[in-house]
């Protein structure tokens, strides 16, 4: 469904991400794994729209998604949330969902100043919706509270909320876990399996929680200083010659 | 006295009676004591009371609007100083509405511009060249320049060129973020001044530092308006024209994605949003507000110039917005307000006094060091103890609290039991 060919992304001598192809099939849930700068983030940023790639190809079932700006991607079906949370912290909870729903919302600047049926209904119903997200990841007892006023784990699970919003086919989830309990992660996996199951989503996570990764994804690809050097099953993965080297080092794969 | 407050606090009734008896009273204390600023500004503030209250929202306008258009006119229409309370109370519109539209591109979508009176001097000078014989020195058509009679739609027409300069002024300029765009639009106010200034030679279109003068006052079934006590009122209407597009805007799709670019760039993106549209739109929409009271200005003064139209003022606009709280459309009606009459009336009354008191042998005060001339260290004074103890603002902004029964799907509900009673 989400495919790359040989997507590169150099900043001036440095190559954060060389000749990576990648293909995510429609409904899987998939790991993008790899050391501290491995390029990954770059990686999701060139998807999303944030970084255009030196060379490569993104495509999209059969379009293209390279040299389009965020929101447009936005439009095509990608959601994401980012590692370091970025939430729009001093609007409440509800409101930040609106904002991830922006793309649906149909009345212009006329019906809004004078109040039209049209606005009325279309901002009433945006809140219900809204609402219901909020509901879905949990959140439903802040819904007016502020976001900056959330706990970590609360701001992680509205980033999230924030993305469906949108009605993605793809989520990328960058680090969802970062910062989070056993609990919390916990909590997380069992939202991460109902969201595939029951939104149809295809899934794309960054994650370093290793236990999280084996656990959850159906796929996994390893990057490593912005190749490509392992993918594969959790199983397959797991007894990676390269991909414990990566990790480890290459006198932790001798000695083993 | 503090169960008398708390009293206060949670009934409407005595709300009403209080704010009632506060009517009356300073009402009478103005039509009685003509002469009397204090007594003039305590029933205004009288607004800043009803804003307080708990009262619904329509009874809150309505008492508003009563007491603008009829009571606070009808008071102080008894003596002569009718006409100098009015002048303030619409150069006090003016510059609310102005700072309302600032208030959209600083407040919402976190744009840092230090030069918005330039729209407020588009508008104003659209206006000026177009009604006087100014125009005939680049135009030659018959039924240029227009009469008074076309104030009406230059207030539109003022507001969209403002529009359009506030477009054509963001294209460039938005491609650099906070302490750079401040310094661009600076540059832009500073520009447009200038341009204003010297645009009277090859061709005289401005007037250059002359100005131009004999700007006709807007006439409507063949009445003319050209006193401040019938500008108010035109500047009400605009101003509440002004309040409602704000509001309005403010809780919308548009208000919350200026909002989501102040907070957060590109989650905002992320999130859908066109970051270049939703900033030129409230770049747009902020100018076009400006202009339409830039045409309002230059019909009542009569007489423009560029030094109407300085970096001081941009400042003071902005000043508005700060201290009345950034984002918050009622702290900046009250921001632009205090800053107003502080400007007009307040300082003014005090050098007045103090003169008074030189004269009489008193004190005796050099004139380098007479309030009105340390206006500006007074500014800066009010906005350190601001930035203090009100850092985000007079009246911050709140955000929108929604009640529950607004949300929760109440059809759902009836279906479900509807069901279940089958």
């Amino acid at each position: 469904m989400l495919k790359t060919t040989n997507l590169t992304k150099s900043f001036g001598g440095l190559t954060a991400v060389n000749n990576v192809n990648i293909d995510i099939k429609e409904g899987s849930i998939t790991a993008v794994i790899g050391p501290n700068g491995a390029g990954k983030t770059t990686f999701f940023n060139m998807i999303t729209g944030v970084y255009t790639p030196s060379s490569g190809e993104i495509m999209l079932g059969n379009e293209s998604l390279v040299g389009l700006k965020p929101h447009t991607v936005n439009k095509k079906g990608i959601s994401r949330t980012f590692q370091n949370i970025r939430l729009f912290n001093s609007m409440t909870a509800l409101e930040n969902v609106m904002v991830g729903m922006h793309q649906h919302l149909k009345y212009g600047v006329f019906s809004t100043i004078f109040h039209l049926p049209k606005f009325k209904k279309a901002e009433k119903l945006a809140m219900r919706e809204a609402y219901k997200w909020l509901e879905y990841v949990g959140l439903a007892d802040v819904y007016n509270e502020e976001a900056s006023s959330l706990s970590y784990g609360a701001q992680r699970r509205l980033e999230i909320a924030r993305a469906l919003a949108s009605q993605p086919r793809i989520l990328l989830l960058d680090e969802p876990a970062a910062g989070m309990n056993p609990k919390e992660t916990k909590e997380l996996t069992d939202l991460i399996y109902q969201m595939r199951d029951d939104l149809n989503l295809t899934i794309v996570l960054i994650e370093h929680d290793m236990k999280l990764v084996m656990e959850i994804s159906e796929y996994l690809f390893v990057l490593d200083h912005g190749e490509k050097i392992a993918e594969g099953k959790p199983l397959e993965i797991r007894n990676n010659q390269k991909v414990i080297e990566a990790y480890l080092g290459k006198s932790a794969v001798t000695t083993a | 006295m503090k169960s008398l407050l708390n009293g206060l606090k949670q009934s409407n009734k005595l709300q009403g009676i209080f704010l009632g008896a506060y009517i009356i009273v300073t009402s009478l204390g103005l039509y009685f004591l003509q002469e009397s600023v204090t007594a003039f500004l305590l029933i205004l503030f009288s607004l800043y009371l009803l804003y307080k209250t708990n009262f619904p929202v329509k009874l809150k306008w309505s008492i508003g609007i009563l007491v603008l258009t009829v009571i606070m006119p009808y008071v102080a229409s008894q003596g002569t100083a009718f006409e100098s309370y009015m002048g303030v109370a619409t150069l006090v519109g003016i510059y609310v509405a102005m700072a309302l539209g600032l208030n959209v591109v600083v407040g919402l979508a976190g744009l840092l511009d230090l030069g918005f009176v330039a729209f407020f001097a588009i508008g104003s000078y659209t206006y000026a060249i177009f009604s006087t014989k100014q125009v005939t020195n680049f135009l030659h058509f018959d039924f240029l320049p227009f009469s008074g009679n076309s104030f009406w739609v230059f207030i539109i027409i003022g507001g969209i060129i403002a529009a359009i300069a506030g477009v054509l002024l963001g294209i460039p300029v938005l491609r650099v973020k906070g302490d750079y765009l401040a310094i661009v639009t600076l540059g832009f106010g500073e520009i447009i001044r200038i341009v204003f200034n010297n645009l009277d030679k090859p061709v005289n279109i401005t007037g250059g530092a002359q100005g131009i003068s004999s700007i006709p006052a807007p006439t409507i079934f063949g009445l003319e308006i050209d006193n401040s006590g019938q500008f108010y009122y035109v500047v009400l209407v605009v101003l509440a024209i002004v309040i409602l597009a704000v509001t309005r805007l403010q809780d919308s799709k548009l208000g919350r994605s200026w909002k989501a670019v102040r907070e957060n760039e590109i989650a905002a993106q992320a999130s859908g949003i066109h970051l270049v549209r939703t900033k030129l739109i409230a770049f747009a929409i902020g100018a076009s507000f400006s202009g339409m009271m830039g045409v309002v200005f230059s019909a009542k003064q009569m007489f423009i110039d560029p030094t109407s139209f300085t970096l001081l003022e941009s400042i003071t606009i902005l000043v508005m917005v700060i201290l009345g709280g950034m984002g918050s459309v009622p702290g900046v009606i009250l921001g632009a307000a205090l800053v107003t009459i502080l400007n007009l009336q307040v300082l003014t009354e005090v050098t007045n006094y103090l003169n008074q008191l030189t004269l009489d042998g008193v004190i005796n005060l050099p004139p380098a060091l007479s309030p009105s001339k340390m206006q500006r260290m007074i500014f800066g004074l009010i906005l350190v103890l601001a930035a203090i103890f009100r850092p985000k603002g007079l009246l911050p902004a709140k955000n929108k609290i929604v009640p529950k029964e607004d949300i929760v799907d109440q059809t759902v509900v009836e279906e479900k039991t509807r069901t279940v009673s089958f």
